[in-house]
């Protein structure tokens, strides 16, 4: 299994690893039965996501996804953001194997998930603007 | 600290020695005959072939008409398994008995087997990795065709009680195999001693290359052949002989079974001292019995991390090591044989294997445990498993 120079780099140097205190939204997605779980934190400014941290159980494409996501969404509009898509996640990493795609989905659902807590705290229904948050089967 | 590397991945492969490359090489070249042809070159082939069987034999304790050269330990599991069963089926023998945590040569040949109407009972192994005989002894019926009980498990390293195990199936009358691919070379094995029938070795494992294996069959069992062709492998196995390969493994033989007591008094103290640096960090666990076990082997878990990331760590401090997670193997299923030991999934997740031989050095002992801790720390502290441990809460 050949992980691109990419996903070596961003799981041997994860960018955005960790926790937001105040965070504005949290989602966690996963499970540990199936040996990977993402949480991210967002921070969330006048609808931008002004700052982005996870924290992931899981192996180096759970770890690396997870980086590129935060990356690809920070600085970004939560409209872009719920754009985000895993296949976006994967060409940023110069592909995946294919046995680790749900690695990728992991991560693009793990956004999804912040942003639907985000919209929760703010009374506001996620579903209609977020829809549905895929866990992954066991 | 200057980073090494460290090969302690010794249970997936090993390297080719010198003096088995300097073995193998005329034969490439040079003496490069049909072991089935007349003239000289020919018949010199044959001789080395002949010669390299002698030394597998003399290795196991067995009769060179005994051995049969294969192309890897799979072949030969498969052939011993399949074409036994096949063969007593027509005696109305169609029961066969292995364990839960087999290699999966094993395994999934008598599953195979199941969907062609055979029966498999599979043992199950205690928390310390280990078979009771009496388990086996009372899973054998009238109808049992075989027995198939790896020496040790690949994973784990645990050492089965083969020799109970031979003596209940030769009591009862029932043919007797052992995947014996991580125990040749690392723990004496004398086949007829041991009552051994049919055992499964691979070259790769012991220093020779990868392509060439054999199984031991015992003189007096009917094994069927398994490739039609010509007349190699006394007609059993047909395909011109990969000589080169064949002469490699005959010397890796004789090597690897030569001095095994002396190199295991250099390996285990280190393995050991591996044990118990790695028990030090907190939530971690031996897997497998720690007295009946291969002793380049250790296999720890650590828990609230995921194996495949602590590889490709320790791969950045040229540490070569593996992992019982799904993500090596490309399923959601951690190790089955971590599972069958009783791990919960997630603890099985986050295992390592290390295997290591003779040339691991002090140094590499203090590297790994130098480095391991950091790695350790270091994923767990990404890790959410991890944070909800601290905090006391459940995580499934």
């Amino acid at each position: 299994m050949l992980y691109s120079e990419k996903v070596l780099d961003h799981f041997s140097n994860p960018r955005n690893v960790g926790e937001i205190e105040d965070a504005d939204g949290v989602g966690e997605i996963g499970n540990a039965k199936c040996g990977d779980i993402m949480k991210m934190y967002l921070k969330i400014d006048d609808g931008i996501i002004t700052d982005a941290k996870f924290k992931t159980f899981g192996c180096g494409a759970a770890i690396a996804t997870s980086s590129m996501a935060t990356e690809l969404i920070k600085g970004k509009s939560i409209d872009d953001a719920l754009k985000l898509t895993n296949q976006a996640v994967v060409e940023a990493l110069d592909g995946l194997p294919a046995v680790k795609i749900h690695c990728s989905v992991l991560a693009e659902q793990a956004v999804r998930s912040a942003l639907s807590d985000y919209y929760t705290r703010q009374g506001i229904d996620p579903l209609p603007i977020v829809g549905e948050i895929h866990e992954p089967e066991e | 600290m200057d980073k090494r590397f460290i090969y302690a991945d010794n249970a997936a492969t090993t390297a080719v020695s010198e003096e088995v490359l300097n073995a193998m090489l005329p034969h490439f070249r040079t003496a490069y005959g049909n072991a089935s042809s007349i003239y000289k070159l020919g018949r010199d082939a044959q001789r080395d072939v002949e010669e390299a069987r002698a030394k597998v034999a003399k290795a196991l304790g067995a009769d060179p008409k005994e051995i049969f050269f294969t192309s890897c330990g799979s072949e030969s599991d498969n052939w011993a398994i399949k074409c036994t069963a096949e063969r007593l089926a027509k005696k109305g023998k169609k029961h066969i008995i292995t364990s839960v945590f087999e290699h999966h040569a094993v395994l999934h040949t008598c599953e195979y087997l199941e969907k062609q109407g055979f029966e498999v009972t599979y043992i199950p192994v205690s928390d310390k990795g280990l078979i009771d005989p009496e388990d086996v002894k009372n899973a054998i019926r009238e109808d049992t065709a075989l027995v198939t009980i790896m020496y040790a498990n690949n994973e784990i390293g645990t050492i089965q009680p083969i020799e109970e195990i031979a003596a209940i199936c030769k009591e009862k009358k029932v043919l007797f195999h052992t995947d014996a691919v991580q125990a040749v070379g690392h723990i004496d094995i004398d086949v007829h001693k041991q009552g051994i029938d049919m055992l499964s070795l691979s070259g790769h494992k012991i220093h020779a290359q990868k392509g060439i294996g054999a199984l031991y069959v015992r003189k007096g069992i009917v094994l069927p052949n398994l490739i039609h062709g010509g007349g190699q492998e006394r007609g059993k196995r047909a395909g011109t002989e990969n000589v080169p390969a064949i002469v490699g493994l005959g010397v890796a033989m004789e090597i690897a079974c030569t001095g095994i007591a002396e190199r295991n008094a250099k390996i285990l103290p280190k393995r050991e001292r591996l044990i118990d640096g790695l028990l030090k960090l907190p939530y971690t666990r031996l897997n497998g019995d720690r007295e009946k076990r291969l002793p380049g082997n250790l296999n720890i878990s650590f828990e609230g991390l995921e194996g495949e990331s602590l590889l490709l760590m320790l791969d950045n401090y040229g540490i070569c090591g593996s992992s019982g997670s799904a993500c090596t193997s490309g399923s959601l299923d951690p190790s089955h044989v971590l599972l069958s030991i009783g791990l919960k999934h997630e603890i099985a997740h986050g295992s390592l294997r290390l295997s290591i031989e003779d040339d691991v050095t002090d140094e590499d002992v203090d590297y790994i445990l130098e480095v391991m801790p950091t790695i350790v720390e270091r994923l767990r502290s990404m890790s959410p498993v991890w944070e909800r441990m601290m905090k006391g809460e459940a995580y499934e």
